[in-house]
């Protein structure tokens, strides 16, 4: 108990240490409106990724949907600040957003997740392209194609920032929970798990719903940030843009997914005239690191304080003994 | 009554437009389990070859559809032999990862080289209109349907009555077996690739030929629709794909004439999520139950 509360005020002291270090970025004016944005849409796609990782990297399930949920939860925020311009009005649409993509995750969940093999994703990628048509169809309350249009801003760098320390949390105790650990026997060998009793549709639906939600919460934030959205900003380039993040940082790396958005948001904003050569790179980076490296870059590999702590433990014992 | 067998006849073209693509989903499916993502490019791609073809070579529509084909065959075989061969032992996810990798270079190498925009395919035979009793046809419907049809008979008859066909059904059955047996696994695969995209690339110029317009993203909603198509029919399964192509087609034109037309593509993704709830092998599969 003691040990852990010792990692525990390290990761919080690095998570105060980060906030600190773009408060001063922010002071020194490094930080103008311009990087600003690529500095939240790297907030957004962490949580957005990590949501994905959870889902493909740890409980071994191929999803295509992510835009579909990131499309509830920013057009649940989107309407209900839009209705009551007030934080509450923000948060009670984060809220509404949580609700309908779990119960979407849900319904959807139990059905395809019994499903072996890759039909999840496609029948993933059909979900979102569901979502996104009844959004488009919608008009009364969606306003169709043309989206929504002067949505209340509500967030700022820090209210990203404290989210992203919650995504970040959430996942990684179920990833260190029991039912975590039964979601990554089931990616080891879904038949094994199974046949040491295992409930493999149940964390597979777990896990799934979680991601869900957490890409809803994201796109609650980016409604909120960008002020405009609209059906075709969700749709499935979405979903491959987060892939993107997922593979190049790990499957199944949580260090992974924020070194790999963090580093990616930064080649966007410098890319960002490249328009389709950046696409072409893209596609290329992804095609070879899955030749040369399939498990993304990092591989499942993650920073840990405790590693760090119990070698330098080992050692000193090492040399006692010598 | 007239309109709707009007649309049915209408359903039908279309639909034998899915089930060209459709067919080269399930053989590359059969084969090595993979979902080709970049089935629906190789289709743009088609169209595309066939727009150089006709405009810049000033050939006939029938030396460009079967240049074209020839021209996507070697495509499909190279990107197989690149992308797919290296990662036949490794896990599935990867595969398919690689798979929509694949196909978003060929969408932005497109989009990079001749630009997002539309271009007007050549009309290279001439549009007539039939008058059949109340129905209405086209020359160039009549043209699709019998394409599709002779297209779909030589497949059925490469594969039953060849010997590569006879090696294909042997590796989707046992690769490893199959390879015991002295057969030729990987250039196997490869002519399997080669067979499915040449019907892609024959879809992607009727397609062009039909709606008289190609673009570098024609490809992303025909492939899904298509790959429903051969879920549909039992993946994995010929004549299932050709028969999922078929009630693709006919669902969709159905959704537009009862005035449904922003659902169409919604329905196709609803009946795909429906078919793999109550029939997950489709239509035409049998339940095989998974060994340990």
């Amino acid at each position: 108990m003691k040990k852990n509360l010792k990692y525990n005020v390290v990761w919080l002291l690095i998570a105060a240490l980060a906030y600190a270090f773009i408060y001063i970025l922010y002071v020194t004016g490094v930080i103008t409106p311009f990087t600003e944005y690529t500095l939240i849409t790297i907030g957004i796609n962490i949580m957005l990724a990590l949501g994905l990782n959870l889902i493909i990297g740890f409980s071994g399930q191929f999803s295509l949907g992510h835009a579909g949920f990131m499309a509830i939860g920013a057009y649940s925020a989107a309407i209900m600040s839009v209705k009551y311009p007030t934080m509450g009005g923000f948060f009670s649409g984060i809220l509404l957003g949580i609700i309908l993509s779990g119960i979407v995750a849900l319904v959807v969940g139990i059905p395809t997740l019994r499903l072996k093999g890759d039909y999840l994703a496609i029948a993933t990628l059909g979900i979102s392209e569901i979502i996104r048509i009844i959004i488009i169809n919608m008009k009364d309350v969606t306003n169709g194609p043309a989206g929504i249009f002067g949505i209340p801003p509500m967030v700022n760098w820090s209210l990203v920032f404290g989210f992203v320390v919650i995504v970040t949390l959430i996942i990684v105790n179920f990833i260190h929970s029991g039912p975590g650990r039964a979601t990554m026997a089931i990616r080891e060998d879904e038949i094994a798990a199974e046949s040491m009793g295992v409930n493999t549709t149940k964390y597979k639906v777990a896990a799934f719903i979680i991601g869900a939600v957490t890409a809803s919460v994201a796109g609650a934030i980016y409604s909120s940030y960008v002020q405009t959205i609209a059906p075709k900003d969700f749709g499935f380039m979405k979903s491959i843009d987060i892939l993107i993040i997922v593979v190049f940082g790990g499957i199944g790396s949580v260090t992974g997914t924020f070194i790999s958005a963090i580093v990616l948001g930064i080649l966007n904003m410098f890319l960002q005239d490249a328009g389709a050569l950046r696409m072409i790179i893209y596609a290329l980076a992804l095609i070879i690191i899955m030749i040369f490296k399939p498990g993304g870059l990092l591989g499942t590999w993650e920073f840990s304080v405790k590693k760090i702590v119990k070698k330098k433990e080992d050692k000193s014992n090492a040399s006692i003994e010598r | 009554m007239e309109v709707v067998i009007q649309q049915l006849v209408n359903g039908l073209f279309l639909g034998s437009i899915y089930a060209l693509l459709a067919l080269g989903y399930t053989m590359v499916y059969g084969i090595i389990k993979l979902i080709n993502f970049a089935h629906g490019e190789i289709y743009m791609l088609g169209g595309f070859m066939g727009y150089f073809f006709i405009n810049k070579l000033s050939l006939g529509f029938f030396p460009a559809l079967i240049l074209s084909m020839v021209g996507a065959a070697v495509i499909g075989v190279v990107i197989e032999f690149l992308a797919y061969r290296p990662l036949r032992k490794s896990t599935r996810i990867a595969a398919l990862i690689t798979a929509i990798g694949v196909s978003f270079l060929l969408q932005n190498g497109m989009i990079y080289w001749l630009g997002p925009e539309k271009k007007s395919f050549p009309q290279a035979i001439e549009f007539k209109n039939y008058q059949l009793g109340f129905i209405q046809i086209s020359n160039i419907q009549v043209l699709i349907l019998v394409i599709s049809l002779v297209l779909m008979v030589a497949l059925q008859l490469i594969v039953k009555k060849t010997k590569m066909g006879k090696a294909m059904r042997a590796v989707s059955v046992d690769a490893d077996a199959a390879q015991l047996m002295g057969i030729n696994v990987n250039r196997t695969i490869s002519f399997t690739f080669a067979l499915g995209s040449a019907l892609a690339a024959a879809a992607g110029m009727l397609i062009g030929l039909y709606y008289n317009s190609i673009d570098p993203m024609m490809g992303v909603v025909p492939g899904l629709k298509s790959f429903v198509a051969a879920v549909l029919g039992g993946i994995g399964i010929i004549p299932g794909a050709a028969l999922g192509g078929f009630v693709i087609g006919l669902l969709e034109t159905i959704t537009i004439a009862l005035g449904f037309s922003d659902y169409k593509d919604a329905v196709v993704y609803a009946l795909l999520i429906i078919i793999l709830l109550i029939r997950p092998a489709g239509i035409l599969g049998k339940n095989i139950k998974e060994k340990v």
